[in-house]
C-alpha cells in the first residue's frame, strides 16, 4: 500500500503544472491501480488541486476508465460494423456464456476475466474479431471461443 | 552472393493473424541454419485477409508475395525459393506469372500508402531511401504562401470525412493574427468498420510527421498534436518512435534544417469517445476536458486549442502533403475528378473478398472498387447494399452501384464520402438491423449535450428495436422520418446533424424489408433472432445427430438414423445447429 501511494505521487508529481494532462495522468492511475478507485481520485483532486466534479466529469465521459475493480484479463469483444455483420453477437453471448457471466456482470467470479464491448479494434478484415490484454484473435467461431479462453484459463 | 530479401507484414493485422510466430520462426531458420537471406519487416500492404503475408525478391529471381503463410512453411518456401523451385499454394502477386491479386495491385493508385507494406515503418533510413524529407527540405526554401497555393491549387479536400478544401483551411490558420498556433492530426478514426488511418499511422508514420511539419511552417504554427485513439497500440508506438527519430536528425525541434524553424510534436491518446473525433471536442479533450462539441464559430482557425488559432487535418489529408509538395499540384490533379482530385484510400470489410485496404483514384465506380479490386462478394453470396461513412453514413443499393467515388456523388445517395469505411452487406444482412446497429451506436456515443441528438436517438433506437423484434406499427416508420428531420435540426454537432442518415438511407432504399418486418412479421435476411426459427427440412435429415450434440441447450431431439426436431420452446437461436449440419438439413424460417 505504501509502496503503491508513493508511485502514485511520483505520477502526481510528474503532471504537475503541465496543462491539459488529465487524461494521460489518469491513464497511468488506472494502470497502476487497475481501476479508478474513488479515493484515489479524491487524493488526486487534493493533490493536484482540479476540483473532484472535474475529475468524475472526465472519468465517466471516456468509456476507457473504470470506476469498477477488474479481471486480470480485459476481453475486448469488437462490436464495430463490420465484426457485427460478421457474427459478434454470436461470439459475445460465447464467451460470456462461457464464462457463465450472467446479466449485466462483466467480471468472473474469480477476476480473472473482464468482458468489454468495444467499438472497432481496427483489424476489420479478420473479423469478428477479440483482443486479450495485448492480443488480437481473428476470424473467430463461437466454437472456437473455449480453446482461445482455455490458454488464459489458470 | 546477394543476399535475397524476405519481408514480412507485422502490421496489427498481420500479428492478429499470428505474423509474430512466422517471424521468430524465420529468424530461427536464418540464424541458426545460416540462410542467405536478409530479414526485413513492414507493415500492412493492404491485403488483411491473406494475412500473414511474406514478399521475397533477390537479384535474378521474381519477386513475389505469399498469402496465410504458417511459420510450418517457412523452410519449405526459402528453401524453394533459392534454389528456384518454388511452389507454394497461395502465391499472390508474381512479377512474371499470373496470381490471383496481380490486378487487385495493378488496379489501384497510391499516394498515401506508397510506402506502407513497402518500407520499416520504423527505419527513418528506409523512409528516407523512398524520398523521405524531401518534401520538408523544398518546402523550407518556399514562402509559406506558396506553399498554400500549391495546396490549394491541388484541389485537396479534407480526408476525415467532410471534404472541406485544406488549402483554403490552411489560409484561415495562415491569416489569424497570433503569438502562438497550433497544427493538430485527428487520428481518433472512430468510424467502426474503419482503419485507413490506423494502417497509415503504423506503416509510414514519417509521412504524417513531414505533412504536420510542412503544414506548420506554412501557417505559422511552432507546435501540434496528434490525437490517436487508444486502441491503437502499435499506431502510437511506431509514432513515438518516428518523431524521436525525426528530433534526432533535426527534423522536428529547434531550428529544423538550419532554416530557423521550430515545430514541436506531442502525441494524445484518445480515451474511447467516439465524438472526440469531432475537432471541437477533440481539442476539449487535448486540453483535458470532457470532449463535448462547442459552438463555431469561432472556427479552430481563429480559436482553438487554449484559445490560440489551430488547424486540424485528417491522418490521410495530412500524408498527402508531402507527395503534393514534391510532385505538384498539377501531378496530383492527373488522379481523380475535377471536384475532388486524388486518391481516396478505402477500408474494405464485410462480406467482401479481398477485405483490407486499397487505395483508388477518385471517380471510380463503387461497383469497380467492389467487384474489380475487391473481388466481389464472399461465399458467392448477392450483394445486398455498402455503407459508406459509417454511422454518419448511409447504405447505397446495388442499383446504385454506378456511382462514382467522389465526395459530390456519393453525398446524391444520401451517404456520405466519409473518412473511407466501406462496410458490404450480402443478402444475409439485414437493413432494419443494420440501422438498429448505428442508431445503438450514435445514442451510445452522444455526448448529451443537445436534447435532439440525446433523446431523439433513443426514440429512434427504441423504435427499430421494436421493428426488428416484429412489435413495429407502420406508423412506426413515418415517426422515424420525423424524429430525423428533427434531430438533423436540433443538433449542434456532426453526431448528431448525420446519426439519422443510416436509417434515412435504408428507409429510402430497403423500406420493403421494414414493411416485412412490420406486416409480415418476417425478416427477409433471417437474421433478426426474433423473427427467425430454425427447423428440420425432414427430407434431407438423415438423422446423423450432429446438430443434437452441437446444441448448447439440448432442445433437439431424434434418434440415430431418425429425422430430428426442434423444440421451438428451448431453442435459443444461437445457429450452431444450422451451422453444425453438413446436409442442409436445417433451413431458417
Ligand atoms: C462525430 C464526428 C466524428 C468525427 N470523427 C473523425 C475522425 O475519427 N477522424 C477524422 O479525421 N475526422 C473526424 N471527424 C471530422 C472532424 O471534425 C474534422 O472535420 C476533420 O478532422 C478535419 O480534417 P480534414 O479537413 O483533414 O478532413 C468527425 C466529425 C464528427 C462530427
Ligand atoms: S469492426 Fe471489428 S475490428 Fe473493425
Amino acid at each position: 500500500m505504501q509502496n503503491s501511494r508513493q508511485e502514485l505521487d511520483a505520477i502526481l508529481t510528474r503532471f504537475k503544472g503541465r496543462h491539459g494532462a488529465l487524461i494521460p495522468l489518469l491513464q497511468e492511475v488506472q494502470q497502476l491501480e487497475g481501476y479508478l478507485k474513488k479515493d484515489t481520485l479524491k487524493y488526486v483532486s487534493e493533490q493536484m488541486g482540479v476540483s473532484a466534479a472535474e475529475i468524475f466529469g472526465v472519468a465517466t465521459f471516456y468509456s476507457m476508465f473504470r470506476l469498477k475493480p477488474q479481471g486480470k484479463y480485459v476481453i475486448r469483444v469488437c462490436k464495430g460494423t463490420a465484426c457485427h455483420v460478421s457474427g459478434a453477437n454470436t461470439i459475445l453471448n460465447a464467451i460470456r456464456e462461457n464464462l457463465k457471466l450472467e446479466g449485466d456482470e462483466d467480471t468472473t467470479e474469480d477476476t480473472l476475466f473482464t468482458v468489454m464491448e468495444v467499438a472497432c479494434l481496427g483489424c476489420c478484415s479478420l473479423a469478428p474479431v477479440i483482443m486479450i490484454g495485448d492480443q488480437t484473435y481473428g476470424k473467430l467461431t463461437p466454437e472456437a471461443i473455449p480453446g482461445v479462453l482455455g490458454k488464459f484459463a489458470k | 552472393m546477394e543476399k535475397i530479401i524476405a519481408k514480412l507484414g507485422l502490421g496489427s493485422c498481420g500479428i492478429a493473424a499470428g505474423a509474430g510466430e512466422v517471424w521468430t520462426e524465420l529468424e530461427k531458420i536464418v540464424h541458426d541454419e545460416k540462410y542467405l537471406v536478409k530479414l526485413e519487416k513492414t507493415a500492412c500492404i493492404g491485403m488483411c485477409f491473406e494475412e500473414p503475408v511474406l514478399e521475397l525478391s533477390g537479384p535474378g529471381k521474381p519477386t513475389v508475395m505469399l498469402g496465410t503463410v504458417s511459420p510450418g512453411d517457412v523452410k519449405s518456401i526459402l528453401d524453394g525459393y533459392l534454389s528456384n523451385t518454388l511452389e507454394y499454394n497461395n502465391i499472390i502477386l508474381h512479377e512474371h506469372k499470373e496470381a490471383v491479386h496481380n490486378d487487385l495491385i495493378g488496379n489501384q493508385q497510391r499516394i498515401v500508402l506508397r510506402n506502407c507494406g513497402v518500407i520499416d515503418p520504423e527505419s527513418l533510413d528506409d523512409y528516407e531511401a523512398a524520398g523521405g524529407y524531401q518534401a520538408l527540405r523544398k518546402a523550407l526554401t518556399l514562402k509559406p504562401m506558396d506553399i498554400i497555393d500549391e495546396v490549394k491549387a491541388s484541389g485537396l479536400r479534407g480526408r476525415g470525412g467532410a471534404g472541406f478544401s485544406t488549402g483554403m483551411k490552411w489560409q484561415f490558420a495562415f491569416n489569424a493574427r497570433s503569438d502562438k498556433k497550433y497544427i493538430v492530426c485527428n487520428a481518433d478514426e472512430g468510424d467502426p468498420g474503419a482503419f485507413m488511418d490506423r494502417s497509415t499511422l503504423e506503416g509510414d508514420p514519417h509521412a504524417i510527421i513531414e505533412g504536420m511539419i510542412i503544414g506548420a511552417y506554412a501557417m505559422g504554427a511552432d507546435e501540434g498534436y496528434l490525437y490517436v485513439r487508444a486502441e491503437y497500440p502499435m499506431a502510437i508506438k511506431h509514432l513515438r518512435k518516428a518523431i524521436a527519430d525525426a528530433e534526432a536528425k533535426g527534423y522536428l525541434g529547434q531550428n529544423i534544417l538550419g532554416k530557423g524553424f521550430n515545430c514541436e510534436l506531442h502525441i494524445k491518446e484518445g480515451a474511447g469517445a467516439f465524438v472526440c473525433g469531432e475537432e471541437t471536442a477533440l481539442m476539449q479533450s487535448i486540453e483535458g476536458k470532457r470532449g463535448m462539441p462547442t459552438i463555431r464559430p469561432p472556427f479552430p482557425a481563429e480559436s482553438g486549442l487554449w484559445g490560440k488559432p489551430t488547424n486540424i487535418n485528417n491522418v490521410e489529408t495530412w500524408a498527402n502533403i508531402p507527395w503534393i509538395i514534391t510532385h505538384g499540384a498539377d501531378a496530383f490533379r492527373k488522379f481523380g475528378t475535377e471536384k475532388s482530385p486524388g486518391t481516396k484510400v478505402f477500408a474494405l470489410a464485410g462480406k467482401i473478398k479481398n477485405s483490407g485496404l486499397i487505395e483508388v483514384p477518385m471517380g471510380m465506380t463503387l461497383h469497380d472498387v467492389i467487384y474489380k479490386v475487391g473481388g466481389g462478394i464472399k461465399d458467392g453470396k448477392k450483394f445486398k447494399g455498402v455503407q459508406l461513412g459509417g454511422p454518419s453514413g448511409g447504405c447505397v443499393p446495388a442499383s446504385l452501384l454506378d456511382t462514382t467515388v467522389d465526395y459530390d456523388s456519393i453525398n446524391k445517395t444520401g451517404a456520405i464520402m466519409g473518412s473511407g469505411g466501406m462496410v458490404v452487406m450480402d443478402e444475409d444482412s439485414c437493413m432494419v438491423d443494420i440501422a438498429r446497429f448505428f442508431l445503438n451506436f450514435t445514442q451510445n456515443e452522444s455526448c448529451g449535450k443537445c436534447t435532439f441528438c440525446r433523446i431523439g436517438t433513443r426514440r429512434m433506437l427504441e423504435i427499430l428495436t421494436r421493428i426488428t423484434e416484429g412489435k413495429g406499427v407502420m406508423e412506426d416508420i413515418e415517426k422515424l422520418e420525423q424524429l430525423a428531420v428533427k434531430i438533423i435540426k436540433g443538433s449542434l454537432c456532426g453526431l448528431g446533424q448525420t446519426a439519422p442518415n443510416p436509417v434515412l438511407t435504408t428507409l429510402r432504399y430497403f423500406r420493403d424489408e421494414y414493411i416485412a418486418h412490420i406486416e409480415e412479421k418476417r425478416c427477409p435476411a433471417h437474421s433478426c433472432t426474433a423473427l427467425l426459427k430454425y427447423e428440420v427440412v425432414p427430407d434431407k435429415c438423415v438423422g446423423c445427430t450432429a446438430c443434437a450434440r452441437k446444441c448448447p441447450v439440448q432442445c433437439i431431439s431424434g434418434a440415430v438414423k431418425q429425422v430430428h426436431e426442434i423444440d421451438q420452446s428451448k431453442c435459443i437461436k444461437c445457429g450452431a445447429c444450422y451451422t453444425a449440419c453438413k446436409f442442409n438439413a436445417i433451413t431458417k424460417v
